[in-house]
C-alpha cells in the first residue's frame, strides 16, 4: 500500500499537471533484474498514446506502477498531477485501467461487480445509471445478472472494459485489450475506445498488435528491455522506415543460396517466397534481380511495399539488441 | 476517508460469505453441534469442571467460542487468497482505499462471520441443554475482541500464503493446536503444571475462559486479566497487519 500521510502532499509542478500522464526518471528492480531504467514520458491530455515493447520490455510494470500495483524504487508518476504515491486517491480517481489478464470475481454477477467497483471509488446509487448504459453500451445487459464465471471469454473482456470506466476516468490504459479476441469482438472494442477517445478520454494503450496502434494511436512510445528507444507521432516514427522499401521475390524454384550481397538484407524467407529490405537509395532494384538470376533464380513474381510500423518496430528493436 | 468505499468493501465481503452460507454459516454450526453430541454424551457423567455445571454446559461456551475463532480466521484468510490467486485483488488495490479502509473492512466482515456462527451454535445448543447467560456484555465483549484478533491473523495468513496449502498449513499448525489446546474441553486446572503454566501464554486461553465468564460468572483467570491479554494481542496483531498492508507485503510487488 501507498504511504499514504507520511510526507507532505508536494503541489504538481505547473508541467506535470499539464499532462494526463506524467512520468519523471522511474526506475524499477526485481531482485537482479533493472526492468524500468529510467523512464521519461508526458502524455498529453486527450491523446490517444500507444505504448508498444516486446514481451518482458517493461510496459506492464510502468503500467503497474501508475495504477499502484507496484511501486517504483526512483522517479515519480503523476496522473492530471497527482502523484501516484503521495496524492494516491485523486491519482487512482483520475485513472480507469483494464487489466491483461482475464481476472473476475467469481462470487458475483455482472451488475454487482460494476456496482461495487464504483462504491470502492466513493460512489452510490447516483451512479447506477451510468453503470446501465456502460451494460449497453458494451452489449453486456442481458448478462447483467449472469454469474461472472459463466461468461465468455469475450464478454469477461468487456466486462473488464466496464469495471475501469465505471468511476468515470479522464485517463484509460487499456493494457492489451484484443489479446486472444475474436475478430468481430476486436472491432467492437476499437470503436467503443474511439468513442472514449472522441468524448475527450485520454486513452493509453499497448497492444502486440501493430497494426492496431497504427490504426488508432497518435503518438507512440516504444519499450525495450527497461528503456524508451523511440517516442514519436505514428507519421513520424513510419517515416524512419522510409529509406528502406520491402522488395518481394517469388522464384520457380526456393533459393538455396544467395548471392553474399544480399544475405544482409533479407527480412523473411518462406519456401520459393524472398522478402528484402532495402536502401531506397544505395540499393536498386535491377542490381538485385541481377545477381539472383546470376546464381541461377528464375524470378516468377516480384513486388515491393512501404515498410508498415511493424516493420518500424522490427528494425528499432533489433537495433537496441546489436552489441 | 473513503466512507463509501469502506462500507462497500465491507458490504461486498459480507455478500461473499452470506452467499456460500450453507458452507461458511451452516456448516460450522453442524460441526460444533457434532463435537458437543460425542464429547457431551460421552463424558456427561464422568466429569465436572465447575461446581454444579453439568459437562455438556461447560462445553457449550467453548465450542461456541472456538466457532467464532475459526471462523473469523477463515473469513479474512479465504477470501484474500482467493482474491490474491485468482487475481482479482488488483480490482480493490487499484481503487482510492486506504490501507486502514482496507483493514477495518475485512476485520468487520470477519468479526459478523464470527459472531454469527458463534450465536447459530449457542442458539442449536440450547436445543439440548438450557445455558442461561450470566453476562451479555462480557459474552459480546470477549467474541468481538476475539474474533477480530482473529480476523487479522487471517489476513497475516492471506498475505504470508502464496497457495490454499500453505494456507491450510497455517490454520492446521497454528489456529488449531492453539485453539484446542486453549481450554475448550477442559479446564486448565485439570491439567499438569507445566501444561497449566504454558496455557497462560496462549492468547486463545484467555479468549475461550472470558467467554465462558460471560456464561457462569466463573473462570479459571479473572476476566478483567483475559480481557486486558487479549486487548493486547488484538493490538499488537492490528499493528502487525497495518504495517505489512502499508507496505503491501505480497499484493503490491
Amino acid at each position: 500500500m501507498p504511504r499514504e500521510g507520511r510526507s507532505p502532499k508536494r503541489p504538481p509542478s505547473v508541467n506535470e499537471a499539464s499532462f494526463a500522464v506524467a512520468i519523471r526518471g522511474v526506475h524499477k528492480r526485481y531482485r537482479s533484474v533493472h526492468a524500468l531504467k529510467g523512464i521519461d514520458l508526458d502524455i498529453q491530455r486527450g491523446e490517444f498514446f500507444g505504448l508498444l515493447g516486446p514481451n518482458g520490455a517493461g510496459k506492464s510494470t510502468l503500467i503497474n506502477i501508475l495504477a499502484g500495483l507496484a511501486r517504483m524504487d526512483a522517479g515519480s508518476v503523476a496522473v492530471l498531477g497527482h502523484d501516484v504515491v503521495r496524492d494516491y486517491r485523486a491519482a487512482r480517481r483520475a485513472l480507469g485501467v483494464v487489466p491483461q489478464e482475464l481476472v473476475y470475481d467469481p462470487f458475483f454477477s455482472v451488475r454487482e461487480v460494476l456496482r461495487l467497483q464504483a462504491g470502492y471509488f466513493g460512489l452510490g446509487r447516483e451512479n447506477n445509471a451510468w453503470v446501465e448504459e456502460l451494460l449497453q453500451a458494451l452489449m453486456l445487459t442481458d448478462k447483467a445478472e449472469a454469474n461472472m464465471r459463466s461468461l465468455s471469454g469475450g464478454m469477461k473482456r468487456r466486462v473488464l472494459v466496464a469495471q475501469a470506466l465505471v468511476h468515470r476516468p479522464p485517463v484509460v490504459v487499456l493494457d492489451e485489450p484484443t489479446a486472444g479476441v475474436d475478430v468481430e469482438l476486436r472491432r467492437s472494442l476499437w470503436q467503443f475506445i474511439q468513442r472514449l477517445h472522441g468524448e475527450g478520454h485520454t486513452i493509453v494503450l499497448t497492444t502486440h498488435y501493430l497494426e492496431e496502434a497504427e490504426a488508432l494511436c497518435e503518438r507512440i512510445a516504444i519499450l525495450d528491455r527497461g528503456e524508451v528507444i523511440a517516442l514519436d507521432s505514428k507519421q513520424g516514427l513510419l517515416a524512419r522506415g522510409l529509406d528502406s522499401v520491402m522488395f518481394t521475390v517469388r522464384t520457380e524454384n526456393p533459393l538455396t543460396q544467395l548471392p553474399a550481397t544480399l544475405e544482409n538484407k533479407v527480412k523473411q524467407r518462406r519456401g520459393n517466397e524472398l522478402v528484402l529490405q532495402l536502401h531506397r537509395r544505395n540499393d536498386t532494384i535491377a542490381d538485385v534481380v541481377d545477381a539472383l538470376r546470376a546464381h541461377g533464380a528464375v524470378i516468377t513474381d516480384l513486388h515491393t511495399e512501404k515498410p508498415d510500423l511493424e516493420d518500424v518496430f522490427l528494425e528499432l528493436t533489433r537495433k537496441e539488441r546489436r552489441p | 476517508m473513503n466512507l463509501r468505499g469502506f462500507y462497500t468493501l465491507l458490504y461486498k465481503e459480507l455478500l461473499r460469505f452470506y452467499k456460500v452460507g450453507f458452507q461458511t454459516l451452516l456448516a460450522p454450526v453442524l460441526t460444533a453441534l457434532l463435537y458437543l453430541l460425542v464429547f457431551g454424551h460421552v463424558l456427561e457423567e464422568h466429569v465436572q469442571v465447575f461446581p454444579g455445571v453439568r459437562y455438556t454446559a461447560f462445553l457449550i461456551p467453548g465450542l461456541t467460542m472456538m466457532a467464532v475463532l475459526q471462523n473469523a480466521f477463515a473469513n479474512s484468510s479465504s477470501s484474500l487468497i482467493q482474491s490474491k490467486i485468482t487475481g482479482n485483488l488488483i480490482f480493490v488495490l487499484m481503487t482510492p482505499l486506504s490501507h486502514v479502509e482496507f483493514f477495518l473492512a475485512f476485520v468487520l466482515a470477519a468479526v459478523v462471520r464470527g459472531v454469527v456462527v458463534g450465536a447459530g451454535v449457542y442458539i442449536a445448543a440450547l436445543a439440548f441443554i438450557p445455558l442461561p447467560i450470566h453476562s451479555v456484555p462480557v459474552l459480546l465483549m470477549f467474541a468481538v475482541l476475539a474474533s477480530a484478533a482473529l480476523a487479522t491473523l487471517g489476513i497475516i495468513a492471506g498475505l504470508w500464503a502464496d497457495k490454499f496449502d500453505q494456507l491450510a498449513g497455517f490454520q492446521n499448525f497454528i489456529i488449531m493446536p492453539l485453539t484446542f489446546l486453549s481450554g475448550v474441553f477442559y479446564s486448565i486446572h485439570s491439567l499438569p503444571v507445566f501444561w497449566q503454566t504454558l496455557s497462560h501464554f496462549n492468547p486463545f486461553f484467555y479468549m475461550i475462559d472470558g467467554f465462558r465468564y460471560g456464561f457462569f460468572g466463573v473462570s479459571d483467570v479473572s476476566p478483567l486479566r483475559g480481557f486486558a491479554v487479549v486487548l493486547l494481542a488484538l493490538t499488537l496483531l492490528s499493528a502487525l497487519t497495518l504495517e505489512l498492508l502499508r507496505r503491501g507485503y505480497k499484493i503490491r510487488s
